[in-house]
């Protein structure tokens, strides 16, 4: 555990309450000393089913601190939240943190518990940078306080199609049919739509068979991979979470399912639990998603750090998200020069990194506090760590697809 | 559809639905006998179901064969329960008796997450992947297993109440309990093995779940709620009823989840327990309702 | 009036009340905002408590789906304020209608086919489960992705909307709790009371005696839901944010009696009294460990002891807390209690 991120307790808040009561004028007086360290409220779920990605997240913010320190940028204290996998208490953890003195926050992976800390953001005037969530409908809502780095569920599903594309003509084997498993909650419903108001656009060689959603905290997935086995189609796309990208992978071997491949386009198959969990099994699932660009020397750093200070935890879309989050952070408040949510936030609006770390080309946002600019890659599971295949450009490993058979693995 | 994809899933239904009705075979006695609501039912599986993952990571059981040792042990803790606690509360409103239990539930939920952690866990069996083929039905092999596993347990439990002395004695208290009291049986003893028995069963059916699913320790409430559906569709009382009840919920959950939306399973569950309760409220093969 | 109204209460209960009253208006001007957000808890579950109180201690009638009318009430004001502008106010009008009307439909139907008991407390679980998972298929109001109202960065309360700050909310979460005890007050001691008095007491009696016992119990259990989407609305407007799963679930329908059945059910002051012994002491449990969390960081401790207390309440004051305490503050207790 980094030394520069805090649990906020209870008796530090009822301490920062009297305390601000009894000196109002902290707020200004902190404004003004912008050499103190920029308070920043990491929101992550750390505990309940997404604990594992929440912890990937913080492990993604802690290995920017060193980083930043380097490169000439003010400090930053992170102060953890837990946003346990609901959004009430994400709602609540964030006030909690905004009372204890946070002047941004960071987070929140989950497109529901990140709505709910948006809402909070925009009413207590705090400046808000998203590192994931997809649902478009946070950055629709004419909030002032909000920023988003990273891609709206349309642009991952664009993104997607474009990667397929590729997949198709690198490997020369194009599908007829294909059939989407996709987990029922927040992301994946956004997924759900854009897929529909996006396929017309773009002149897929395949056809979508069936649109099979099931409940996030189902407990057993064999009628649903059943079902998508029945339609006869040649490729699953996939929007789960990690739990029920293992139960659906092993309900694959079980009743002996073997497509050409699955392509998910969200979370959970490029995931390191994921891979231990099912060994050979969890080999050549194919992830289309945002990713770090491995030819940008910040990404190569930022890599570098985490390997040092985590070892043996991978580096993927949380890490690389997270790391960026704490950059646009720290960009920010050294432009302002001051920590006032106003002056932020209006330097969070000029925010103009070319150096970045994800691929695209670069940080900035739009009106709505979105950055539309970004790319995705697709990366493909071998022995145990995700490595991009696509665009060619940018590849690390040679693609494999169709992917060998279940039984074709020791 | 393929005719393949249905035989399968209700090939798969009726052997999830043998042990969902294993489940229910506890509550049924614990609710049949000593006319306790046992709500943290689900509670005392996930109980069962750590206790078989630890046994199966320190000393590599089966699970299957873990199944004596849990269900003792659960059971000298129902027994433990009923006679120490609840028997104390025998005559409190039905509200203090569900709060007494919904509270007991809420320290096992956190007892289990303070020991294990929030993360499911599962028991990685050698022969997880198998499956056997029998012409055109290609089923599980665990889920044969499973499903067995269900059937053997409850043909004992059967056993035990049709032919051995303290079986029958117990039947005689859920019949007519002051019969019972007249021809002088020990009701306080048999309330508190039946309770026991009722624990020990719920523990046999943990040890066959973690086989198929896995196991974290919100994971209590469901199986509650699926208890009473099964418990109250096939009728209280009745063992074959409790098996035929769970059957019929797995078969209609994969049939559901065919047809129509997976999502929608459990809502079709409870449909079809509104659709019990008010047309046939003892059940499937249950005895008419005082 | 007043004074008719309170006057078998003795004088020291008539003063502990009005004393009550003065703290807890003014409160908000003197704790911080972490205990002002706990007392807004505590009289959320005061409220909820006493509306869920009128159909069990009233009526004996066990529910545990109370967050279906709770949900119901929610989303029926957050959807007319969020899609057609239409005040909360109206919003909680129409909540009310739906709930008291499904309430209805739901005892009618235990009622009328004679299911009593456990077996009614778990159709009143069917129907909310049901409802849950409907909801989340329901995609005019997000489904499971969520729906949220529109909030903005303000300095002013505005009551006819309910957006505002927590202490906006305090108020009015006070005003309700307050409004449904002297509302219970009123009731009981009116000829409706007595029916219900005596249904709980002996149903077949009251009905020997000529009472109809279907109407009146309807008559509970359309208030008691019609009460409780109420205040599923002021949540819906308090928090912005509605999803089905914690919304309908059983866990709130359970958090909602809790306070309730700990207090005492049946009882004026019992749903009151269990709120503000329940909420502070998972409050005080979470900061009395914070010191073992951070050495030991044991997830779930605070719900162990949280459940052990409720046990221990359970075995030693198996008519609740509120008739013990009556009896020790020397108050007879106030009508509607069971002897």
């Amino acid at each position: 555990m980094s030394t520069s991120s805090r649990q906020v307790t209870r008796r530090q808040i009822l301490a920062a309450g009297s305390a601000a009561a009894l000196a109002g004028a902290a707020p200004l007086r902190r404004a003004l000393a912008q050499t103190a360290p920029l308070k920043v409220g990491v929101l992550h779920p750390t505990s309940g089913y997404l604990a594992q990605i929440g912890q990937a997240c913080n492990r993604g913010c802690e290995a920017a601190l060193p980083v930043l320190k380097e490169m000439g940028y003010p400090a930053i204290e992170i102060m953890n939240g837990d946003t346990e996998s609901s959004p009430d208490i994400a709602r609540a953890a964030a006030e909690r943190l905004i009372n204890a003195g946070a002047q941004m926050l960071v987070g929140a992976f989950e497109s529901g518990h990140t709505l709910a800390i948006a809402q909070v953001a925009e009413q207590r005037g705090i400046p808000f940078v998203i590192n994931i969530a997809a649902a478009p409908q946070i950055t629709e809502q004419g909030y002032k306080f909000v920023f988003r780095n990273f891609p709206r569920a349309g642009a991952i599903v664009g993104g997607t199609f474009d990667l397929q594309k590729q997949l198709f003509a690198t490997s020369g084997k194009t599908p007829t049919q294909c059939v989407v498993l996709h987990v029922n909650d927040t992301y994946g419903t956004a997924i759900k739509g854009a897929l529909n108001a996006l396929f017309p656009k773009y002149n897929m060689p395949y056809k979508f068979s069936d649109f099979i959603a099931y409940d996030p905290k189902a407990r057993d997935l064999s009628v649903e991979v059943a079902k998508a086995k029945a339609t006869g189609a040649e490729i699953v796309l996939a929007v789960s979470r990690l739990n029920d990208a293992i139960l659906i992978t092993r309900e694959m071997v079980k009743q002996r399912w073997e497509p050409w491949g699955v392509i998910a386009a969200g979370p959970g198959w490029y995931e390191n639990q994921y891979m231990k969990t099912l060994g050979k099994l969890g080999d050549y699932p194919i992830s289309c998603v945002p990713w770090f660009d491995p030819r940008k020397p910040l990404a190569q750093k930022m890599v570098d750090t985490h390997l040092k200070m985590f070892p043996g935890q991978t580096v993927d879309t949380n890490t690389v998200y997270s790391f960026e989050a704490m950059l646009i952070c720290a960009d920010a408040y050294k432009r302002a020069k001051s920590a006032a949510p106003q002056a932020l936030v209006d330097a969070l609006k000029t925010t103009n990194i070319k150096d970045s770390a994800s691929i695209g080309p670069g940080i900035s946002f739009d009106a709505k506090g979105q950055n539309d600019s970004l790319g995705l890659a697709a990366v493909q599971n071998f022995g145990g760590e995700a490595k991009v295949v696509l665009p060619l450009a940018s590849s690390e490993r040679n693609l494999v697809f169709p992917v060998p058979g279940w039984r074709n693995r020791a | 559809m393929l005719l393949d994809t249905y035989v399968n899933q209700i090939a798969s239904g009726i052997l999830t639905g043998l042990v969902y009705g294993l489940a229910a075979l506890g509550l049924s006695v614990i609710f049949g006998v000593c006319k306790i609501v046992n709500f943290a039912h689900g509670e005392m599986m996930v109980i069962a179901m750590y206790l078989a993952l630890v046994i199966f990571r320190w000393f590599g059981l089966d699970p299957l064969a873990s199944i004596p040792l849990v269900a003792a042990v659960l059971f000298l803790f129902g027994y433990a329960l009923q006679a120490g606690v609840i028997n104390r509360l025998i005559d409190v409103p039905d509200h203090m008796q569900f709060l007494l239990l919904a509270a007991i539930a809420i320290m096992i939920v956190s007892g289990c997450l303070m020991i294990f952690g929030p993360d499911a866990q599962n028991v990685p069996l050698s022969y997880a992947y198998d499956s056997y083929e029998i012409g055109p039905i290609l089923v599980d092999k665990v889920r044969v297993f499973a499903g067995g596993g269900a059937i053997v347990v409850a043909g004992i439990l059967t056993a035990f109440f049709r032919w051995t002395r303290t079986g029958k004695a117990i039947r005689a208290c859920a019949d007519n309990l002051t019969g019972a009291r007249v021809v002088g049986l020990n009701v306080q003893r048999l309330f508190a093995l039946s309770f026991g028995l009722g624990t020990a069963c719920i523990a046999a059916a943990g040890c066959i779940l973690l086989m198929l699913v896995d196991v974290h320790p919100y994971l209590a409430t469901e199986y509650t709620l699926l208890a009473f559906v099964v418990v109250i569709i096939g009728g209280l009382g009745s063992l074959t009823g409790a098996l035929l009840g769970g059957v019929l919920i797995g078969v209609s959950e994969a049939l559901a989840g065919l047809l129509i939306d997976p999502s929608l399973k459990s809502m079709f569950s409870f449909g079809l327990l509104i659709l019990v309760l008010l047309f046939r409220p003892q059940g499937l093969l249950g005895k008419r309702v005082q | 009036m007043t004074s008719t109204w309170l006057s078998d209460v003795p004088s020291r209960g008539r003063l502990l009340l009005a004393a009550l009253l003065a703290v807890l208006l003014a409160a908000p001007f003197v704790v911080s905002s972490y205990v002002l957000s706990v007392l807004i808890l505590v009289l959320y579950f005061a409220y909820l408590g006493q509306a869920w109180n009128i159909m069990m201690g009233f009526a004996g009638q066990l529910s545990l789906g109370h967050a279906l009318y709770f949900g119901l009430g929610a989303y029926t004001a957050a959807a007319l304020y969020a899609k057609f502008g239409v005040t909360p106010w109206a919003g909680m009008a129409a909540g009310a209608i739906v709930s008291a009307i499904v309430g209805a439909f739901i005892g009618a139907l235990g009622f009328r086919f004679r299911i009593g008991g456990v077996y009614f407390a778990l159709l009143t679980i069917a129907f909310a489960e049901f409802t849950r998972i409907l909801f989340d298929h329901i995609d005019w109001v997000g489904g499971t992705a969520g729906f949220f109202l529109p909030v903005s960065n303000r300095d002013s309360n505005d009551l006819w909307n309910l957006r505002g700050d927590p202490t906006m909310f305090y108020y009015v979460w006070l005003a309700g709790a307050g409004g449904v005890l002297a509302l219970c007050r009123m009731l009981l001691s009116s000829r409706l009371g007595y029916y219900w008095l005596a249904i709980r007491e002996d149903e077949v009696a009251a009905q020997a005696l000529g009472i109809d016992t279907f109407r009146y119990k309807i008559a509970a259990v359309m208030l008691s839901a019609a009460l409780t989407a109420c205040g599923g609305v002021v949540y819906a407007f308090y928090y912005n944010t509605l999803f089905p799963e914690p919304i309908f679930s059983v866990a709130r329908s359970i958090d909602m009696l809790l306070g309730a059945v700990t207090g005492g059910v049946g009882t004026l002051m019992g749903p009151i009294v269990g709120a503000f012994i329940l909420t502070p002491l998972g409050e005080g449990l979470t900061i009395a460990l914070e010191p073992f969390q951070e050495v030991l960081r044991l997830d779930g401790i605070k719900q162990v002891f949280y459940g052990l207390c409720v046990v221990l309440i359970v075995v030693f004051q198996r008519h609740g807390v509120w008739p013990y305490l009556a009896r020790k503050l020397g108050l007879r207790q106030l009508t509607g209690a069971r002897t």
